[in-house]
């Protein structure tokens, strides 16, 4: 296989029996870079490695890895965690579940060197409770490990010990959001926290804690495997190490989960290339780029590299790397309101612009589409998410916000036509 | 007070208690299996696992509120939970929802009068990528169609 067309995740994606420890400890490598982690290395050097890895976060905000682990304090008293957040739920976004279903040793090899990177003895995952089977398959792989000395007291009988257990969210949004991840954890309402304390301070139970997503863990292994700076190179661009999964869903004709290689392709290539294009020979409208909170970009800006900064820069974002396409026969308009109901109905009320803010989004919208607005409506659905954006404790607010402006600004037309009588909704 | 939950579910707690540095941890867990025994979470239910827990039944009744998959009203045999969300929306959800209401003869949100059947409408379910997707009680079923759609329901009512 050429380094151009490496994969780290995808090719194992097919086969019910590629989840099995004997498939991961004969085709994979499975638990060569944890026992060399903890026979050959300090906690230090494993973060440096991330470090050099130059991973970001593959859960939606891309914060560099490496440095979030670093950020754990070195001395402390109390018990340390890391936290893996699978509680995939930003619409469009499914590649974790993927990971879990076939190659769940990956992700549990991954907790363990994380683990013994920060000091943690005791490993959560937080998996969104609608993955009743995923839960159950993790489970089974985690007991897999223990039988095997893999987990427990005395990891490869190191001295090392850690625990991992499967924590279920029970149908919350917000839950993906970390520290409404880590109230939930606590047996609390998903509440996201006033910031700071950050969870490298004060996370679950009020000890140190680093969450991370299961893209992100499951990386670590190949890390350590291929070591830091070819993990790093793997990406095609600056600051981006590894490969992406990518979520392509809506209108192409070969939906699906796919990898490539961080920074290698354009928006363009991912809908011609991975998705065999846009479904029944229709025209591209506009695609989402990074899970629903992220703005829309038109059919005429899709020759961005897909990747954090050049995203970035034309003012959307790579999120959670969740792609959707939209063909030319989309009513936006429409599009818009099933978004922004969503983001009301999971808004979880703490903070008041996102609260009532989103429910007169989804309103204002209601009236347009219904043709009961006035031309002024218009701009008034711009200025309440205006007042939302930035004023709220999580990005909740941001992502409920962002595509009501992007929208409007890019298809601002649709919502004319329907506030001038010109359209109706059917 | 008359206990209503068995000794599965106390079983069940007891193995992963010592999981937790608390027993507050365990409200979701515990709010899991409860429905698992029970369908949905009687106000009876809840007082126990609140009981359980060892905090005051509404810190219960708060938590368990907050979340959608805790059912507190009792809920059809089988819960059809059809995602309606961008990627299912755009690839025909809204046209299987409705299909199911004239099928069922009855509204997004209600039971049927048979108790075979809860119809929901669900937020992100995230298989997007098999899309349009929802579950059945459990269970994914991804790709959905009309046709897929109603071999399910007949399924069920032929089951009963």
């Amino acid at each position: 296989m050429s380094a151009e067309t490496q994969t780290l995740f995808v090719q194992h994606f097919w086969n019910d029996s590629n989840r099995t420890l004997d498939y991961y400890v004969k085709r994979m490598n499975g638990y060569e870079s944890a026992k060399k982690v903890i026979a050959t290395m300090t906690p230090d050097q494993v973060i440096e490695e991330v470090k050099k890895a130059n991973i970001r976060g593959r859960g939606g905000a891309g914060f560099p890895m490496g440095m979030k682990w670093g950020f754990i304090p070195k001395n402390s008293e109390k018990p340390k965690y890391l936290v893996c957040n699978a509680d995939e739920s930003e619409p469009g976004t499914c590649k974790d579940r993927q990971i879990i279903r076939y190659t769940p040793h990956l992700l549990i090899e991954g907790l363990i060197i994380g683990s013994y990177a920060i000091g943690c003895h005791h490993s959560y995952v937080y998996i969104r409770g609608e993955y009743v089977r995923e839960a159950e398959l993790l489970n089974a792989a985690i007991e897999e490990a223990y039988k095997n000395g893999y987990l427990g007291k005395n990891v490869f009988g190191s001295g090392f010990d850690l625990d991992i257990t499967v924590h279920r969210g029970a149908g919350a949004y917000i839950c993906g959001e970390e520290t409404g991840l880590l109230n939930s954890l606590e047996g609390k309402r998903g509440e996201p926290r006033v910031k700071p304390p950050f969870p490298a301070v004060s996370g679950a139970f009020s000890c140190p804690t680093a969450v991370n997503n299961v893209e992100s863990i499951a990386n670590v292994p190949h890390i350590i495997r291929l070591g830091g700076e070819e993990f790093a190179k793997l990406g095609k661009i600056d600051k981006s190490g590894g490969t992406r999964l990518i979520s392509l869903s809506g209108h192409v004709n070969k939906p699906g989960v796919y990898e490539a290689l961080a920074g290698s392709m354009t928006v363009r290539q991912i809908i011609e290339d991975f998705g065999g294009g846009v479904w029944k020979g229709k025209r591209l409208k506009a695609v989402i780029p990074g899970g629903s909170s992220s703005p829309v970009l038109t059919a005429d800006e899709i020759d961005v590299v897909y990747d954090v900064e050049p995203l970035m820069k034309i003012g959307t974002m790579m999120g959670s790397a969740a792609v959707m396409v939209i063909d030319e026969d989309t009513d936006m308009v429409k599009l818009l309101l099933r978004i922004t109901k969503f983001y009301a109905h999971e808004s979880c009320g703490q903070c008041t612009p996102c609260r009532e803010g989103c429910h007169w989004m989804e309103s204002i919208l209601h009236k347009i589409l219904h043709g009961e607005a006035k031309p002024s409506d218009i701009d008034l659905l711009v200025d309440v998410a205006g007042n939302i954006g930035g004023k709220t404790l999580c990005a909740l607010g941001d992502a409920a916000a962002m595509p009501v402006q992007s929208f409007v600004k890019k298809f601002r037309s649709e919502f004319e036509a329907y506030v001038k009588g010109q359209k109706s909704h059917a | 007070m008359e206990k209503h939950l068995s000794d599965r579910f106390y079983g069940a707690m007891s193995k992963l208690e010592p999981r937790y540095p608390n027993k507050k941890a365990l409200i979701l867990p515990a709010l899991h299996q409860a429905q698992k025994e029970y369908g949905w979470l009687p106000k009876e239910v809840l007082a126990e696992v609140a009981e359980y827990i060892g905090v005051h039944e509404a810190q219960i009744r708060e938590v368990a509120s907050f979340y959608t998959m805790y059912n507190l009203k009792p809920v059809g045999k089988t819960h059809l939970k059809l995602c309606t969300n961008v990627a299912c929306c755009l690839r025909g959800a809204d046209d299987l929802m409705e299909y199911a209401e004239k099928k069922l003869g009855v509204k997004c949100g209600e039971t049927t009068p048979d108790g075979l059947f809860t119809l929901s409408e669900e937020e992100c379910l995230g298989a997007c990528t098999t899309a349009p997707v929802m579950m059945a009680n459990d269970e994914y079923v991804e790709n959905l169609d009309i046709r897929a759609l109603n071999e399910l329901i007949e399924k069920v009512k032929h089951e009963r």
